[in-house]
């Protein structure tokens, strides 16, 4: 079913100041449809809704999608967007087309709903199995409807794969010697990590802006097609959630009552700012 | 129906993050409640002294297991280790803090041991001994109550989201040495370096933030020297107002946090961003400066307990959420506030 680099992909890579044979990167790019982050979010009956916001590619995975250009602009490969979702939950696959994906796989199965995340990796880690061959499976760092931020770690577990988590630089992916080495963010510091090849890597935002799609690529990505998987296809039965759900609620806002601070002049305003923290007692 | 709780506690290279006690003080009230007891998992190298401070915080026993295998965050072998430790103590619930290592190795175990993980959690119930979360999803824009139907449960705590125990130097406890059966050739990564940053509070531990917006460049007063371009006088002019952020952040003892638009000019590092894409926060004390208020930037600080917005707009955003609005030139109030607090402070 996956595209491979035809002969006018081929082309494009024999022009590119870096490739050499093998070196050339097939990346998995992990992609997910989420309400708009600017969405007013209610429950009715139990049920989420998110009114009539628009349904965008989740802005975490756009860094990833981002990085997998920029890898392959470098030294040549090929792009594949992976999404599992209901059918018609197409945004996240046509945004990533659009950016510069080269292909995409949809996953869905009406017995999928409800899964937690333990599922969902073991759906992704088997799509990623049958896709084959990649080098490097990119993620965003979180969803922003879940936020859960797991599936990058779970899915490289099930595949035995190193995961480095929240990247900001590639400093060289070598898929002829199977190496890989990053730069990943924790609290108190940046890791330089040496890694082996095939691994997971999620990227966050500090990698770079994601660029716009062009008006080529929107064209492009709305008249693409793609598999779409079933559980069935994967060849795996229907993984078990041990996470329910079983209630989502709008959150009780606290009253607040501005006190709007009066003075003639900054000098007045700060003094009668910090008599009001003094009373409030959070100083 | 008793319980027996692991705790993780996250450090990097000996140093403890502070949310990790905090598992321990919600450790200590469930069990308490509901009887039985908890222990500390301590991983990694040179990390004996850690052990004793998890007895203060309130760890019955510890858990460690001290090897250079261990000593750098690799997800792989520690999280071997945390489903080895989980098998032999048999813990009813893991309680991990929510940091980027927690999340990692929570969510690993979780595979391992053929369960679920529910992350972020700021609210926990566990009345007759069956156990739910509560957590915020969309951004914090709703809340979901969620249930694990496998053993054992593990959490990740949002941080600052449940009390920090007073440590009880009177109380020690026994400590149990985990074998280490990994040796280390067969771990994929090895770390090669660290880069710091630059230290400073830390926003997510913070009990007071001092944050900067677009509004910190926009001071028209200020001359930037003539040889720089538009965006690097832009940026000239944002850290001079950045100065007068992190002034009144020194101040109070604060972290300095800042809005995506901030980041996205380039006037401060991404470290310091809050947000849905950022950090999200929850102190004592939030002093927006120059900030509008949108709702990816509230999704990061809308639960700290006092907003206090400094905004030339009275009409920005920020002021429906804000305790206290001061409405006015950032550039013109964060000089004399900073010298008013100071000289509160000094008594
Ligand atoms: C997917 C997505 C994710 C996002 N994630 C985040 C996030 O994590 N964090 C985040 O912050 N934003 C995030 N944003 C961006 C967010 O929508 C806003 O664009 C951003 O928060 C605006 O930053 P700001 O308030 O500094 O700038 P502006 O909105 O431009 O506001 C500047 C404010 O400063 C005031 N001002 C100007 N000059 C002065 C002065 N001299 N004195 C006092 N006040 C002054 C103005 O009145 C104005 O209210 C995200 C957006 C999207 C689409
Ligand atoms: N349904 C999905 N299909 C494909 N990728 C996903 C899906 N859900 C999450 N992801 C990926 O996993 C990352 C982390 O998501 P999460 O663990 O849900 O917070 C996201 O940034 C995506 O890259």
């Amino acid at each position: 079913m996956i595209t491979k680099p035809g002969s006018q992909v081929q082309e494009k890579y024999n022009q590119l100041s870096n490739y050499k044979e093998g070196n050339s990167v097939k990346i998995i790019v992990c992609v997910k449809q989420v309400p708009d982050t600017a969405a007013t979010m209610t429950v009715d009956n139990g049920a989420i809704s998110w009114g009539d916001a628009p349904l965008i590619i989740n802005p975490w995975d756009e860094f990833a999608v981002e990085a997998a250009l920029n890898l392959v602009a470098d030294q040549g490969g090929e792009i594949i967007a992976l999404c599992l979702g209901k059918e018609g939950e197409t945004e996240a696959i046509k945004h990533a087309l659009a950016m510069g994906a080269d292909s995409a796989v949809m996953v869905s199965d009406p017995a999928l709903e409800g899964a937690d995340n333990v599922a969902a990796s073991k759906v992704l880690a088997a799509a990623i199995q049958k896709i084959g061959e990649a080098d490097l499976v990119l993620f965003g760092q979180q969803s922003v409807d879940t936020d859960t931020g797991l599936l990058p770690v779970q899915t490289a577990r099930l595949l035995k794969w190193p995961s480095l988590t929240l990247v900001s630089k590639f400093e060289s992916v070598n898929p002829g010697d199977g190496k890989i080495q990053v730069l990943r963010s924790m609290e108190e510091a940046g890791q330089i990590v040496d890694s082996s090849l095939p691994a997971v890597v999620s990227v966050t935002k500090d990698y770079g802006e994601p660029r716009y799609p062009s008006f080529m690529g929107i064209r492009k990505a709305s008249k693409a097609e793609y598999p779409v998987w079933s559980l069935a296809d994967l060849g795996i039965e229907t993984p078990s959630s041990s996470i329910a759900w079983p209630e989502v609620t709008e959150p009780v806002q606290k009253e607040i009552v501005t006190e709007i601070i009066e003075g003639e002049t900054p000098e007045e305003k700060a003094k009668s700012l910090v008599e009001k923290l003094i009373a409030e007692k959070v100083l | 129906m008793t319980k027996k709780i692991l705790a993780y506690i996250d450090h990097f290279h000996g140093k403890a993050q502070p949310s990790s006690w905090e598992s321990l003080g919600l450790a200590a009230v469930i069990t308490k409640d509901l009887g039985g007891e908890t222990a500390a998992l301590i991983l990694g190298e040179g990390v004996n002294e850690l052990a004793d401070t998890a007895f203060q915080y309130g760890a019955d026993q510890v858990l460690l297991a001290d090897s250079p295998i261990l000593k750098d965050f690799r997800p792989e072998p520690l999280a071997d280790m945390v489903a080895q430790a989980v098998k032999d103590y048999q813990p009813d619930l893991v309680i991990f803090p929510t940091t980027s290592r927690g999340r990692t190795l929570a969510g690993m175990a979780a595979v391992d041991l053929d369960t679920g993980v529910m992350v972020d959690v700021i609210g926990l119930d566990w009345a007759g001994g069956e156990i739910s979360t509560t957590r915020p999803i969309y951004g914090g824009k709703l809340l979901a109550k969620l249930t694990c139907s496998t053993s054992p449960q593990i959490i990740t705590l949002r941080t600052r989201a449940f009390d920090k125990p007073e440590p009880d130097s009177s109380r020690s406890g026994s400590v149990t040495a985990l074998e280490v059966g990994l040796n280390g050739a067969g771990v994929a990564t090895s770390i090669t370096s660290h880069q710091d940053k630059g230290g400073g509070v830390s926003l997510s531990d913070a009990n007071v933030i001092v944050s900067g917006g677009r509004g910190v460049a926009l001071n028209p007063a200020l001359e930037p020297p003539a040889d720089l371009d538009e965006e690097a006088a832009e940026v000239w002019k944002a850290e001079q107002g950045f100065a007068l952020v992190q002034g009144l952040a020194d101040v109070l003892g604060a972290a300095v946090g800042a809005s995506r638009a901030a980041v996205d000019a380039k006037y401060i590092e991404y470290d310091h961003q809050v947000g849905q894409t950022g950090k999200v926060v929850s102190p004592d004390l939030y002093i927006a400066c120059g900030i509008s208020g949108a709702i990816q930037h509230l999704a990061g600080m809308r639960s700290s307990k006092v907003i206090v917005a400094i905004n030339k707009d009275s009409d920005a955003p920020i002021f429906n959420f804000a305790r206290f609005g001061l409405v006015g030139d950032m550039h013109a109030i964060l000089p004399p506030l900073t010298s008013a607090l100071k000289e509160y402070l000094a008594g």
